[in-house]
């Protein structure tokens, strides 16, 4: 089989499964800084309840994300020499700050949360909890910071086959740093107040640990509906940044393939890569061009306007983003609706919105995926835009055996760590909170 | 100011910074199966490198980030060519990480995480051992610079033997660290450990130093060329009478300080025997250079500023989370492992 393709699948593979726990583990951060900081200010014991039980819950998560980490920053060396060797001088800074910044912060202070209470004084376990979170989401800035840079270089020079650093703010706050930024991150909250609402759903559909659910239910609510109303503003942000300095991708997201103004957006449909064309869509007219540039004469360049060679993979491209877009309005509605019923207190009487809500807890982690694969399969066939094709980035001195065995092993190990990671966390949520006898 | 000469020694550095912490979590890891005796004893252990593990592995992952941004084609070459060895090593310490974090959750898989503990600790020590043995003998290097070393050339038996020299250390470092940090009887056994281990560590050094003279003899002869070589050596030597001093005067501070200025005098000695070579070429191959493999000198000044910020920080609560977890120790009476008190 060949190299490449089978070096793409482990990074997709590893970096997906790395990605099912970074979006929660960042979104239940803040929670736990909440329900710490609600037991650091009534210190009531079911507070203190409260407070270790999303603890116990983020730090099973942090856990898994971490150490599936590890690969990821190997992985560079292992399977993309061509890569490490092409744009080490701009890439590497960034992944050298993103351990030195955060994870040494979020691992000293993990341990702090697992093994300080107690030990700790209440002030100094509370700003554990900050400083994990801010560890965890400088890890984030860092990562998006290096990835963006493959998406818009800036701040270089290709000198020798390599590029060269020649300005290191251009190149760290590249066109795409911070809509990638803002956009990742806030839809990490939605999948952490999801989360929290859909165990907390759970709990009120069945009758148990009433008063801890309602408490934490409502600002999780409110919190996930600010984020997901949030999402399609950055969104758009991010679209026209993509549409400037990314066209191709753009037209992969739309799956247009003539250039032209009174561009349309589809809600759905299906890409016929044969024919070039977009097959049973529905297309609200003119809207893309308005969207991005303000009327409906604004020119969008279709995928013709790139030589085949340089399109990126249309279908999957744009089955992805749909996907994504798709899930992000269901967000908002279930959100939206959710938090009309608590107000009204009219939540625990609705046993099936319960069940949607409790059901709802893997979507966001599923938009998260699918929006990450639309964005870097949508930067095919380039793994630095325009500057190094993917197929020119592998470690040719790897055989491909050797790496169909390990991504064997990875498949194995990651699937007993999902086991793992599901039995605890399900455990945990089962078992809930300690109850607390109010004296 | 040199700034390839600088980040070379800044890697020595993070690799020191590697070796002298995780070197010791690792050791424990190492030992796990073999020295506690009963389920309490177990969970002592656990607890003694509970709080510091995580962030000593820290050490390994900031090293690499550092290879990679200052020397992109050393890194390259380096994680290319130890493709299957260094997975193998990652997934050991994914395994461990995980496994330290569950054990305690999971009681019903205990044994596998006790089992993947172990294997965690065992595996990347021997990668990393043998990767340093190979590192000083030679890879076949094409004009790219790609390895071309197959498996069987990278486990020689000089490269085996320095992976068992790290198993050595680690476990002498990890048994000086129970030392320290247990009491009791686990205590008394963890003292006949680390002097048992001590001996095998001080023969091994003997030897590796011996089939070093056999198989990289260019790379001891740069070693003993000037004062950096010898002071390493030097520091190595102390490293290991302070620590059989320790030993014998019941000092256990002494001997683990002793078995950390040993594992860092070691890497110095690599370093002070490779500069600015940093991965020389097998019989005649080309070598890479600090010289000629690093990065721009914005790119490398960039990091600079990067490391002055970050590395006082980090070192600053590093030492400040040390002292809050080793106020008393763990195991027996004095039992401070509160891991998951609320669970």
């Amino acid at each position: 089989m060949d190299p490449v393709l089978l070096s793409r699948i482990q990074f997709a593979f590893t970096i997906g499964f790395h990605f099912l726990f970074v979006p929660l583990s960042l979104g239940l951060s803040l929670a736990i800084v909440a329900a710490e900081r609600r037991y650091r200010r009534s210190g009531s014991p079911s507070d203190r309840a409260a407070s270790d039980f999303w603890i116990r819950l983020f730090t099973s998560t942090f856990a898994i994300g971490v150490a599936t980490g590890i690969t990821m920053e190997f992985s560079f060396g292992t399977n993309w020499a061509g890569y490490s060797r092409f744009v080490g001088d701009v890439f590497g800074a960034p992944l050298a700050a993103e351990a030195l910044f955060s994870f040494f912060l979020e691992s000293t202070f993990l341990g702090v949360l697992l093994f300080g209470r107690g030990r700790v004084s209440g002030r100094f376990y509370y700003a554990a909890t900050w400083l994990v979170a801010l560890g965890a989401h400088l890890s984030a800035l860092w990562i998006v910071i290096a990835n963006s840079w493959q998406q818009t270089p800036a701040g270089y020079e290709v000198v020798g086959g390599r590029a060269v650093l020649t300005d290191f703010f251009a190149a760290m706050m590249n066109p795409s740093t911070l809509p990638r930024f803002s956009h990742a991150v806030v839809a990490t909250w939605v999948a952490g107040a999801f989360f929290v609402a859909g165990v907390c759903a759970y709990y009120l559909r069945r009758g148990r640990h009433r008063e801890f659910a309602l408490a934490a239910l409502k600002p999780a609510l409110a919190f996930a509906l600010v984020a997901s109303l949030a999402m399609p503003v950055i969104g758009h942000w991010h679209a026209g940044q993509v549409w400037k300095t990314q066209p191709a991708k753009l037209a992969a997201f739309e799956g247009r393939y003539e250039s032209g103004p009174n561009a349309g957006m589809s809600l759905f449909g299906w890409v016929d890569e044969d024919r070039k064309r977009l097959r049973f869509a529905l297309v609200a007219p003119d809207v893309l061009s308005f969207a991005l540039g303000g009327s409906a004469d604004t020119v969008v360049a279709g995928l013709d306007s790139f030589p085949a060679a340089d399109r990126p993979p249309v279908q999957f491209t744009f089955q992805t983003y749909h996907l994504m877009v798709a899930l992000g309005l269901y967000f908002i509605a279930v959100a939206a609706l959710g938090l009309y019923l608590a107000l009204r207190g009219r939540l625990e009487r609705q046993p099936f919105f319960l069940r949607v809500l409790a059901w709802s807890i893997p979507l966001p982690l599923l938009a998260n995926e699918v929006g990450w694969a639309a964005a870097e399969v949508g930067r095919q066939p380039w793994i630095v835009y325009g500057e190094l094709r993917t197929s020119d980035a592998v470690s040719v001195v790897v055989p491909a055996s050797h790496i169909a065995l390990s991504l064997g092993l990875f498949a194995a190990v990651y699937a007993l760590l999902f086991a793992a990671w599901l039995r605890v966390v399900v455990g945990i949520i089962r078992r809930g909170p300690a109850v607390v006898e109010e004296a | 100011m040199d700034l390839q000469l600088t980040w070379f020694v800044l890697l020595a550095v993070l690799v020191t910074g590697y070796v002298v912490l995780d070197g010791f979590d690792l050791g424990v890891g190492i030992l796990y199966p073999f020295l506690p005796r009963g389920d309490e004893e177990r969970t002592a252990l656990r607890h003694s490198i509970g709080p510091f593990w995580d962030g000593n592995e820290v050490w390994l992952l900031t090293a690499a980030g550092a290879l990679f941004a200052a020397f992109p084609p050393v890194y390259a070459t380096v994680f290319s060519g130890f493709y299957l060895p260094l997975i193998a090593a990652v997934l050991g310490l994914i395994f461990r990480a995980v496994s330290i974090e569950y054990r305690s959750r999971d009681p019903k898989w205990g044994r596998m995480w006790d089992l993947a503990f172990f294997g965690g600790s065992l595996v990347p020590p021997v990668v990393f051992g043998v990767a340093a043995g190979n590192l000083v003998r030679g890879l076949p290097l094409d004009a790219t610079g790609d390895s071309t070393a197959s498996l069987g050339f990278l486990f020689n038996p000089f490269a085996l033997l320095v992976g068992g020299l790290t198993v050595s250390l680690f476990v002498t470092h990890g048994a000086s660290w129970l030392v320290l940090r247990t009491q009791g009887t686990l205590r008394e056994r963890a003292r006949r450990t680390a002097s048992a281990a001590h001996w095998v560590t001080a023969a091994a050094i003997v030897a590796a130093t011996a089939g070093a003279a056999i198989a990289a003899p260019e790379h001891v002869g740069h070693v003993l060329a000037h004062w950096p070589g010898w002071v390493a050596v030097g520091g190595v030597i102390a490293g290991l009478v302070a620590a059989r001093v320790g030993m014998h005067r019941g000092r256990a501070g002494w001997s683990f300080a002793g078995s950390a200025v040993t594992l860092a005098s070691l890497v110095a000695v690599w370093a002070a025997g490779s500069f600015p070579v940093m991965v020389p070429g097998w019989a005649g191959s080309p070598s890479l250079s600090a010289r000629d493999s690093s990065s721009s000198h914005l790119a490398l000044s960039a990091m600079l500023v990067i490391a002055a910020i970050g590395v006082p920080v980090v070192l600053a609560y590093t030492a400040l989370i040390y002292r809050t977890f080793t106020r008393s120790r763990v195991g027996g009476d004095g039992a401070d492992g509160t891991e998951d008190s609320a669970y």
